[in-house]
């Protein structure tokens, strides 16, 4: 991805190459200053030409060190908005496929883990490109030059100034190697005292109930511990191996020091070049000691890498054909011909449902009921492809759904799903989530169907009020009231509701169905609950288990039958 | 720009335009989770109040900041052996003085490095040893700070303080050591220039103070820009993180053509922000390079011409060229401070804000525990409320036998909740008093209290952890027998052995991967093995599926056979079975019987019982209204 930027990636290589070119210009301006000033204190000459050549030196001096910082900055700059403009495509690239990517891949990814890469695992890759890739040109262009200069200079004095750069080199790569294995460690120690803080404060009720102050001080206690214990180490290695490298850096130059000064005696080199030798040496010290930061970033950079491309890679099931279509509504005939539906767990197939066969149409209500993980929601979940039937086949008005296109599909049919999911933003923002170009007026109706307008205008901030943390706290009920007005909002032509009105008191569950009712000549009602109540009307009931339909009909006639609908109609009448 | 448009063609076509931002759609929380970053530099509320958790480290830190003076010492001290050196080297013929200097450099950087492991190894030492004690002293304060401020205080502020703040602390004591040690060598260097040569040594020191003002200019400034890029990053990354949690919403209502737009809004905000801050970061570059150009000229010109004119040595010369190296990283570690000591004011403002909340419910100093408890419960003229001039609960009096049940009833808002957090001291009564066993719970202590009372709570909280460490909460020393037959006596235990790995299965975050009425059973499962002889239960409103309302049925019969049992009862079973019903409105007590007695008398609870309704609590509030204005008028 850094081709994509080869025109500030070669900026930034040449304002590099620049900066260490003045930087290396320096200790050797100043050697000759001193050479300057030494070699008329030692000749007595004429002192007008020194004082033009010390002129000469400062002024060279000040140009070197301007030019080293300008250029110095521009690399940075470039360097880093390389990196910034690919972080910005990774996330880009990454936000888009987490979005894309269907319910199966889903299921079975770990939330926490995937934000985990579009967060950190970007930031790896990107931050590669700069302290990287960069770095790594910055140090051999400065070690190289460096290292040619000072051995052609003097080459005993020269390797005596370089010997540091092994040791500080190997210790850095090496503390940066035992830190990075053991960042890891204290992320999950850190990570599980957080879980168990915030579980402590979340159940702070359950905590004093139970009296298990001192149990919950006893957790901490541990978990801190547990982190404190890598975090001690961790300095030890940090402390350990920083004043190991910079004592090295001063064992050179004191040996620099010493054995150039008898050079020095001995007339095999002047003052100044030992003045650069020791210039040049702290111009080393810091670069060396990142190349822990070098290494590491390389190391991150490659896992990194991997997690953010087996994302990328990923291509979900749920597609949509080639020469998909909108698909077109016109009695919205629902029609499910012997669909069943199973997954994969290890090698063997675990059946969910068999060959199940309905029909209805706009204005028709069907109820499944029957025992939990019967394979109810899985009915619910077929119809706006959220997972694919793995025989049979669903239509509407005749048109196989795999065949249209899914936003189409999706607009047409609305799940109203157990688990409940707000945005943390306002109310009207949630409710026409589906449809943000929403005007208050059809906002407005949508709520009122589902028993929720009167509450929301009670409150001070009406529909702006924001929703979910540190927002007003809905109750249950309320919260599924909600995902009912955002659902028919979007006036779809197949409403399911996937048991989702068990928080909602019967009474108001009346209501909420009797005002879908007036709408519901215009779609199709799924309602899948285990309250009998609300399927009493429907046109037909479907009692399901072990992912088949047992017993079917209306429920006069399922009553009648003396089946497993009546036998629970009576356990439910007499509760 | 082109680039953006290249990542959308090699990804997919979309057909919401540029342009098109719908007026409703937002992506990503919408609340601003910025806290004041910056305080005043210093508050003596603060630092009062900080300095008892320094305490125990004050022989570190005077150890450490010995090192920090001597580390400083030997670092002025390098240059001038390096000086001495060099001139030694001019000036005589023979290498034995050269050997000396030799052993007296060997000797500085010794010290040298001893006391840069001291000093580093002591502060941090200090500050990890200062950030866990002062996070557990936060902790273990939440679990004793009245339940009403746990209520207005959101999970997620608490944990901002117990991790940001604290850290911001730690960061403060850390930097503030080495802080000390700057300021000694920018002094120390400055002093060993004015003595090595005077006037040039004024010259030279005329940079520092443009550096200081160039940083103090730059440094609001600079912040501002570093604020904003963190600012927008952390809002790019919330909004990413709800696209994942939230992804399944947003396929069923098809929003993610939108949602990438939006996104891209805020990962090009983002980009442009981090780019200003890095402007900000290089800007100081060829600033601090041209200064320091500027010195190493007038060292070169100015000082070269003093050797000329033989009123300076040429070591001394040399050492003020290492010297020139050294003002900068001082100077950039003194102005941090500044920042530094801001940030941790106002964090240590909000962690003792928390600190210096009171704990109203304490044990006495002579409280006793209780002990044989037969479970008799009273309640003697209670008079409650969460806030001044309003209370919930008044005038309440009654009370239960030991081994009965006793169901509490009402409409919504009645007062329920609050009189069974009553009953376990959660919070103390304003008038009355709560006995068992004819003993005033304030006068026990809160621990026997605690294994005297189990509460089930309304919403099952389960933690991250096995079902066997769930079940075994209270009574971690119960054995796997006595798990086992909770489990069974609630009816759970076939779904957790028919799970792969039985009792140490592991529970997701909350029992996410338990139905309700499953979570809910074990916390039965958790009280039965506690077995106190008093039960306060808060009953599940949701409607659950009939199979499992059967089983949870059942289960509640067991765990309230053979003790005394509270119960706020939501369902008409329930409240029939119990021995005695309470009915509750508006905080008081309107009526206490028998279901038979309480038919016979017609009062509020037959009315209700007569509207037919799953639950009391279902009853609109209207009828309610409506049913007890007749009884008032008849």
């Amino acid at each position: 991805m850094t081709f994509h930027y080869p025109a500030q990636m070669i900026g930034a290589v040449i304002a590099l190459i620049a900066a260490v070119i003045f930087q290396i210009y320096i200790p050797q301006f100043l050697g000759t200053a001193v050479d300057n000033a030494y070699a008329l204190l030692q000749t007595g000459g004429p002192q007008e030409a020194a004082r033009r050549a010390l002129l000469t030196t400062g002024l060279l001096l000040f140009g070197a060190s301007v030019l080293r910082g300008v250029f110095t900055m521009l690399h940075n700059y470039l360097g880093e908005a390389v990196g910034q403009h690919i972080g910005y495509e990774l996330r880009m690239a990454i936000y888009d496929k987490i979005q894309r990517l269907d319910f199966r891949y889903h299921d079975h990814a770990h939330s926490g883990d995937l934000i985990t890469r579009g967060m950190l695992d970007v930031e790896g890759v990107r931050l590669f490109v700069n302290t990287g890739i960069k770095r790594l040109i910055f140090l051999s262009v400065l070690i190289g030059f460096g290292t040619v200069r000072l051995l052609m200079a003097n080459w005993l004095l020269g390797l005596l100034a370089l010997s540091f750069v092994p040791i500080v080199g190997w210790r850095a790569i090496n503390a940066r190697l035992s830190l990075r294995e053991s960042w890891q460690q204290l992320q999950e120690r850190l990570s599980f005292l957080t879980r168990v803080m915030e579980e402590n404060l979340q159940g702070i009720r359950v905590v004093r109930a139970f009296s298990a102050q001192t149990h919950e001080m006893e957790k901490f206690n541990q978990a801190t511990a547990e982190a404190q214990a890598i975090t001690s180490e961790r300095i030890g290695i940090r402390v350990r191996n920083g004043t190991l490298m910079t004592f090295a850096f001063y064992v050179s130059m004191g040996l620099v020091l010493i054995v150039g000064g008898g050079m020095t005696i001995r007339g095999e080199i002047t003052v100044g070049r030992l003045t650069e030798f020791l210039a040049f040496m702290t111009v080393l010290q810091m670069p060396v000691r990142q190349l822990g930061l070098l290494v590491n970033s390389f190391a991150r950079a490659t896992t990194s890498g991997d997690r953010l491309f087996s994302v990328l890679d990923e291509e979900p099931d749920i597609r949509e054909t080639a020469h998909a279509a909108a698909l077109s509504v016109t009695d919205a005939v629902l029609e499910f011909d012997s669909v069943s539906f199973e997954y994969q767990m290890g090698d063997s197939a675990i059946p969910v449902l068999s060959d199940v066969s309905f029909r209805a149409k706009r204005g028709q209500t069907v109820g499944i009921i029957g025992p939990p993980g019967a394979g109810k929601s899985t009915i619910a979940h077929l119809i706006p492809r959220f997972y694919d039937a793995t025989a049979g086949s669903i239509q509407i008005d005749g048109q196989d759904i795999r065949e249209v296109t899914l936003k189409s599909l999706r607009n047409a049919v609305s799940v109203i799903q157990q688990d409940i999911f707000l945005f943390t933003a306002g109310l009207e923002n949630n409710i026409a989530y589906g449809d943000p170009w929403a005007d208050r007026d059809k906002i407005i109706t949508a709520t009122n169907a589902a028993q929720l307008h009167n509450y929301i205008g009670s409150l001070p901030r009406g529909y702006s009020t924001l929703v979910g943390e540190r927002g007003v706290s809905l109750s249950g009920g309320q919260r599924q009231r909600l995902v009912i007005a955002r659902a028919l909002l979007m006036q779809p032509s197949i409403m399911v509701f996937d048991d989702s009105t068990a928080a909602i008191d019967a009474a108001t569950e009346q209501r909420i169905l009797s005002s879908i009712e007036e709408h519901s000549s215009d779609m199709v009602s799924i309602i899948i609950s285990h309250r009998l109540s609300s399927l009493l009307h429907a046109d037909e009931i479907l009692f399901v288990d072990g992912g088949r339909i047992v017993e079917r009909g209306d429920h006069d006639s399922l009553l009648a039958a003396g089946g497993r609908y009546a036998a629970l109609y009576e356990l439910q009448a007499n509760g | 720009m082109s680039s953006q448009n290249r990542i959308r063609d090699e990804f997919h076509d979309y057909d919401v335009q540029e342009t098109d931002r719908p007026p409703l759609a937002v992506v990503g929380s919408q609340i601003s989770r910025d806290e004041e970053l910056f305080g005043k530099v210093y508050d003596p509320h603060v630092l009062r109040r900080f300095l008892p958790y320094v305490r125990p480290y004050s022989k570190q830190l005077l150890l450490a900041l010995i090192a920090v003076l001597v580390f400083t010492g030997s670092q002025i001290a390098i240059p001038l052996v390096i000086r001495g050196t060099i001139d030694n080297a001019l000036t005589s013929e023979e290498t034995s003085s050269l050997i000396l200097y030799g052993v007296l450099f060997a000797a500085v950087i010794l010290v040298h490095y001893i006391a840069n492991f001291v000093q580093e190894k002591l502060a941090s030492e200090v500050g990890e040893g200062l950030l866990f004690d002062l996070r557990r002293a936060m902790f273990a304060h939440l679990q004793r700070v009245s339940l009403s401020f746990m209520d207005k205080t959101e999970v997620g502020r608490l944990m901002s303080r117990l991790q940001g703040d604290v850290n911001a602390l730690q960061q403060f004591i850390e930097s503030s050591i080495f802080a000390v040690g700057d300021v000694v060598l920018l002094s120390g260097v400055i002093v060993v220039l004015l003595t090595l040569n005077f006037p040039l040594g004024l010259m030279t020191l005329g940079i520092v103070p443009v550096l200081f003002v160039v940083r103090f200019l730059w440094l609001p400034r600079a912040r501002d820009a570093f604020i904003g890029a963190r600012h927008a990053s952390s809002t790019t990354n919330g909004a990413l993180a709800e696209g994942i949690n939230g992804v399944r919403t947003i396929q069923a209502m098809a929003r993610e053509d939108t949602n990438y737009v939006l996104f891209d809004d805020k990962a090009r905000t983002n980009l442009t922000s981090q780019l200003r801050a890095t402007r900000f970061a290089q800007i100081m570059i060829p600033i601090v390079d041209t200064l320091s150009g500027v010195a190493m000229a007038v060292v070169v010109v100015v000082g070269g011409g003093m050797v000329l004119n033989r009123t300076l040595e040429l070591g001394v010369m040399i050492a003020f060229i290492f010297y020139v190296q050294r003002f900068f990283a001082p100077i950039r570690s003194i102005t941090m401070q500044y920042s530094i000591m801001q940030r941790a004011m106002a964090s240590g403002h909000r962690i003792f804000e928390v600190m210096d909340v009171k704990i109203n419910v304490e044990d006495k100093a002579d409280a006793e525990p209780l002990a044989d408890v037969r479970g008799a419960i009273e309640f003697d003229n209670v008079t409650f409320g969460y806030e001044r001039d309003r209370p919930i609960l008044r005038d309440i009096s009654f009370s239960v036998a030991p081994g009965e049940t006793v169901a509490i009833v009402g409409p919504t808002g009645s007062g329920k909740t609050s009189l069974t957090a009553l009953a376990h001291r959660f919070y103390d009564v304003w008038e009355g008093a709560i006995k068992i066993d004819g003993q005033d719970i304030r006068d026990v202590t809160q621990e026997s209290l605690g294994n005297t009372i189990s509460m089930v709570l309304q919403e099952p909280f389960l933690f991250t952890g096995t079902i066997l460490e769930n079940i075994r909460y209270r009574t971690r020393d119960a054995s796997m027998e006595q798990v086992v037959e909770a489990a069974k006596a609630v009816g759970i235990h076939d779904v957790i052995d028919s799970l792969p790995d039985g009792y140490e299965s592991e529970l997701e975050q909350g029992g996410g991967n338990l139905s309700q009425g499953q979570r809910q059973l074990i916390s039965f499962a958790r009280a039965l093995v506690a077995d106190s002889p008093i039960l306060v239960l808060d009953e599940a409103t949701a409607s659950i599926d009939s199979y499992t309302e059967n089983v949870i049925q059942k289960a509640l019969e067991r765990l309230l056979a053979n003790r005394t049992g509270l119960v706020i009862a939501h369902r008409l079973s329930t409240i029939r079975g119990s021995d005695r019903i309470v009915v509750l409105k508006d905080g008081q007590i309107e009526e206490v019987g028998s279901h038979d007695e309480l038919m016979g008398r017609g009062g509020l609870y037959a009315k209700l019982y007569a509207m037919n309704y799953a639950s009391f609590d279902d009853i609109p509030r209207e009828l309610v209204d409506e049913v007890s204005n007749e009884d008032s008028t008849t």
